[in-house]
């Protein structure tokens, strides 16, 4: 008997450890080919998204590109003009949102100003009549999970902003959502504030162990904390993938563009592991793009590597100096074009020096297809 | 610094005048014509004739029939107000339109234009009649003044209504829907205690002024329904007797004070 359950315990264990090895995790929202127009403005487009168990999911994208109308899809206070969303294998596009298993932080907290601390958070407790002593427990939990110990019976107007916002999290947090959703929660706070909030906000949900859907337009932020990133643009998701997939190997000038400084300048990819930017050849590790053919390149700053002026694959003019505190950055003038770099060596202004890249670090990007082209395409 | 303090000084004059003149001149009036006789002995007895069963039946009456009003009043505007921040559309103001412009006629007239209405051989009898159905005996009844009241009051209790629960962030609602609540647990637990302000300032200024009114009483009542309004004018412009009326009127003015007391106490209440 014993020794079963042992079995059984070890074969679960096994297979959770291969459920996490080959990135099975067991998918929990999905949105399938979503759109919503309001007037004749398409704020979401087609719009296909996979969200999984215990993830931490970041809407990465430039103010009004459709991220809080996605959040409020996957809530519910918004339905579809065309396709459906999923939850846990169910079709919930026309589920109310007081039946949804799901809880959400809002950009502006969204507190009950006429209830105190603790009849916030005790909310949705009490909505579903729970007991007294269990609903007590709880609060006091959430309140020290957030940091707010003994704030319970202050009312929610005296507090400052950072103190709502956490009592905005406690109250969603009570509940035990299977997902929490945070709709830009940390952007009216100051700098100091938002970086402490989004290490607790990573411990609260290591801690919790539930899936996060986070809605920002900080790349910063985004990059810190998610384990997935969609970067959205109109409506349309531009790429999703890891961070640092994200960051290293951006699928087109958008992403790149949005994501950190970086050089982003057309080139010819001339052929295989070969491009020419501004007429001068370099190696890159990219194939398949074709022979002659237009495309876009991204080089990060701190990819750029600054050499002797005869030694560099092309040579150029250091324009401005700038100490950032653990590196200097550089703009260097090469035949006309602006090259970002970073170093921790400076160069001064005006000094000639010469420029090499790793073909390693040189990341090649089709260039968006024009309107024309689409519409020659669909001719042919 | 000092400047600015005298030119403010110099400007709020004619407003201080104004008050000094229209407020305080007749308060203090009413005052001393209330406490004193006809002698000029200072006395409590027109206070006291509240007691008179003719003046406290007229009072009970005014309470009874004020308070009818406003809730008629409540019950009428709450949805309505719900339903205009709701829709928030172009036919709002519409809507909002054709609740004030009746505001822009005399308030004497729009209750003529009810008399008229009501009357025996009224326009509505009139249709009754025409139909073949009974003439109603409209008129001269409680539910005229009611409705009078209603007519006239409605748009104080729908401004401040409208406007608080206009205040209300769409998120909030959005938030109490998102923590498990239904549409209805949504409104008793968040949506209304939010516009308790307005509410409280709309009970306030449909109640008193329906508390005091003899106009309505007396095209809509006929003189038949005699509230404490009717007395104490009739005090004044019929028996010439300013001291009770005076009295009479300081009766009903601890009425008021009671009232306005009872709702800025709920709504500090509600700040705190
Ligand atoms: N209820 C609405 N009515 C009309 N337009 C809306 C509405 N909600 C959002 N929009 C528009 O949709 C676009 C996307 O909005 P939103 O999803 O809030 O963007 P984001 O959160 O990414 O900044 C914006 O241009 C916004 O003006
Ligand atoms: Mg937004």
């Amino acid at each position: 008997m014993k020794q079963r359950e042992v079995r059984l315990a070890k074969a679960i264990k096994s297979r959770r450890l291969i459920r996490r090895k080959l990135k099975l995790k067991k998918e929990l929202i999905r949105l399938k080919g979503v759109s919503k127009t309001y007037g004749d403005k398409t704020v979401l487009d087609d719009l296909d998204l996979t969200i999984h168990e215990n993830e931490f999911v970041t809407l990465l994208g430039p103010s009004g590109c459709g991220k809080t109308t996605t959040l409020r899809m996957i809530a519910g206070f918004e339905t579809p003009d065309q396709g459906s969303v999923w939850f846990d294998g169910k079709d919930i596009t026309n589920l109310p949102p007081n039946q949804r298993q799901l809880n959400t932080v809002f950009q502006n907290y969204a507190l009950f100003t006429h209830m105190n601390v603790a009849d916030n958070i005790a909310f949705g407790l009490n909505i579903r009549k729970k007991e007294k002593s269990y609903i007590k427990d709880k609060v006091d939990y959430a309140l020290k999970l957030v940091g707010l110990e003994g704030y319970g019976r202050r009312s929610v107007t005296n507090l400052s902003g950072g103190q709502q916002q956490r009592v905005a999290i406690a109250r969603a947090i009570v509940n035990e959502p299977k997902v929490l959703l945070l709709d830009e929660p940390l952007a009216a706070l100051d700098l100091k504030l938002r970086q402490d909030m989004q290490y607790e906000l990573i411990r609260l949900k290591n801690e919790l162990g539930i899936t996060f859907i986070y809605v920002t337009h900080d790349q910063q932020e985004a990059l810190t904390m998610s384990d997935t990133i969609v970067v959205m643009n109109q409506g349309y998701i531009q790429q999703m993938g890891s961070p640092e997939k994200i960051y290293n190997e951006p699928e087109n000038a958008f992403v790149a563009d949005f994501i950190g400084d970086s050089n982003l300048f057309p080139a010819v990819f001339l052929r295989d592991e070969r491009i020419a930017i501004d007429g001068v050849e370099f190696a890159c590790v990219d194939k398949g793009f074709g022979k002659n053919r237009p495309v876009d390149i991204v080089i990060r700053p701190e990819d750029v590597e600054i050499t002797e002026p005869e030694k560099g694959t092309v040579t150029g003019v250091v324009t401005d100096l700038i100490f950032k505190g653990v590196h200097y950055e550089m703009c260097i003038d090469v035949n006309g074009r602006e090259w970002v770099a970073h170093s921790t060596r400076p160069h001064a202004v005006d000094e000639r020096v010469g420029i090499t890249i790793d073909p390693f670090n040189i990341q090649v990007m089709n260039k968006p297809e024009s309107e024309d082209e689409q519409a020659a395409e669909l001719e042919a | 610094m000092n400047r600015t303090k005298h030119i403010s000084r110099v400007l709020g004059l004619p407003y201080r005048l104004w008050a000094a003149v229209f407020i305080v001149v007749p308060l203090v009036m009413v005052i001393w014509y209330g406490l004193t006789d006809a002698n000029g002995h200072a006395t409590f007895a027109n206070v006291a004739a509240i007691a008179d069963p003719a003046h406290s039946k007229a009072l009970l009456m005014s309470i009874l029939l004020a308070a009818a009003a406003t809730l008629v009043c409540l019950l009428l505007a709450y949805p309505l107000c719900m339903f205009l921040v709701e829709t928030e559309s172009h036919s709002n103001s519409f809507l909002t339109m054709l609740l004030i412009i009746p505001m822009w006629m005399n308030f004497l007239l729009r209750t003529y234009a009810w008399q008229s209405i009501l009357e025996k051989t009224g326009i509505l009898n009139t249709a009754l009649t025409a139909l073949g159905l009974h003439p109603l005996r409209l008129i001269n009844t409680p539910g005229a003044i009611i409705l009078g009241m209603v007519y006239n009051f409605l748009p104080f209790m729908v401004l401040p209504i409208y406007n608080s629960l206009e205040k209300i962030d769409p998120n909030v609602i959005n938030a109490a829907r998102d923590l498990g609540a239904s549409s209805r647990q949504t409104f008793l637990k968040v949506t209304f205690p939010l516009s308790l302000p307005g509410v409280i300032s709309g009970i306030n200024l449909v109640f008193v002024p329906a508390l005091t009114t003899f106009v309505i009483t007396s095209l809509l009542g006929g003189g038949k329904i005699l509230l404490i309004g009717n007395v104490i004018e009739q005090e004044f412009t019929l028996a010439y007797d300013w001291h009770l009326g005076s009295g009479l009127s300081l009766v009903l003015l601890i009425f008021i004070i009671i009232s306005v007391v009872i709702s800025t106490l709920t709504d500090k209440e509600e700040e705190a």
